[in-house]
């Protein structure tokens, strides 16, 4: 279990890494969706198996379908003749904020939750064992988060009409 | 049981999509590490709903349809965008800048 952990964690850092270098967009979107599989494993390695399901039907199934459909919409496959691969300044600069972002990321990670909020060990991993992975995200998303829910589904349609007026070519 | 291990490989893989962003001057791209940004920070809410309950869970939930809208709404603006400008390059989009 802990060899699956790191062989999921290296590959989707590797993944990603390749994402964010390579030069065409399509191969950049592949590599991008071999980054959501693996996350989609340590899912399943962090006891959040039907978020593993969602991940890979939404993420990797819808949105990365609409990405590589857009880039093939607008004819992009081929790497784009304006990316400059030389080191500007603002390259620098934005190479050495990712740095200082990573730091202060890995030394958030020592502050651990205090105990008084922290579930004994195996309680969550106990109840999607009793009830079910399903059952036991379906109860709180439909009585204490429903209101939220609720304005989720507002949002989306927001989202439908908006992207239908904007990529709409005249109304 | 992983957590500080998911939390650094969450910290690494925000950074990589923040570098991506900071880096790449394709729009495309660069919503794609948006996206990915997203998920690492859906990676800290698993990995901290074993200990805090689930509702870390549910949130990602809601993470993700935000991120499901986001990318809609972005990628007609970058049709939008396309038609008027026939590139997605952001040096070539600078009409804002005055």
């Amino acid at each position: 279990m802990t060899f699956a952990f790191w062989f999921f964690a290296g590959a989707a850092i590797l993944a990603s890494f390749l994402c964010i270098t390579r030069r065409s967009p399509v191969s950049s979107a592949l590599w991008l969706i071999t980054t959501l599989f693996n996350v989609a494993a340590l899912f399943v390695l962090l006891d959040a198996h039907f978020l593993a399901a969602v991940q890979v039907l939404v993420y990797a199934g819808a949105i990365m379908v609409l990405f590589l459909f857009v880039i093939m919409l607008l004819n992009l496959g081929d790497a784009a003749p304006g990316e400059n691969p030389r080191w500007s300044p603002s390259r620098v600069v934005g190479f050495l904020a990712g740095l200082g972002l990573l730091a202060e990321l890995l030394v958030l990670r020592s502050a651990v939750p205090p105990d008084a909020i922290r579930l004994p060990p195996g309680v969550v991993a106990g109840e999607m064992a009793g009830h079910g992975a399903v059952q036991s995200l379906a109860v709180p998303l439909f009585q204490a988060y429903l209101v939220p829910f609720e304005i989720t589904s507002l949002m989306l349609l927001a989202a439908i009409v908006g992207a239908v007026v904007l990529a709409k070519r005249r109304l | 049981m992983f957590l500080g291990p998911a939390l650094a490989v969450s910290a690494i893989l925000f950074a990589l999509g923040a570098a991506g962003v900071l880096l790449r001057r394709n729009a495309i791209i660069i919503f794609m590490c948006i996206e990915l940004m997203l998920n690492a920070v859906n990676l800290t809410f698993v990995a901290l709903s074993q200990q805090l309950g689930v509702d870390g869970q549910v949130f990602v939930f809601f993470v993700m349809t935000v991120a499901a809208a986001e990318a809609a709404v972005g990628l007609a603006i970058v049709i939008a965008v396309f038609r008027h400008r026939e590139s997605v390059n952001l040096e070539n989009i600078n009409l804002l800048r005055g």
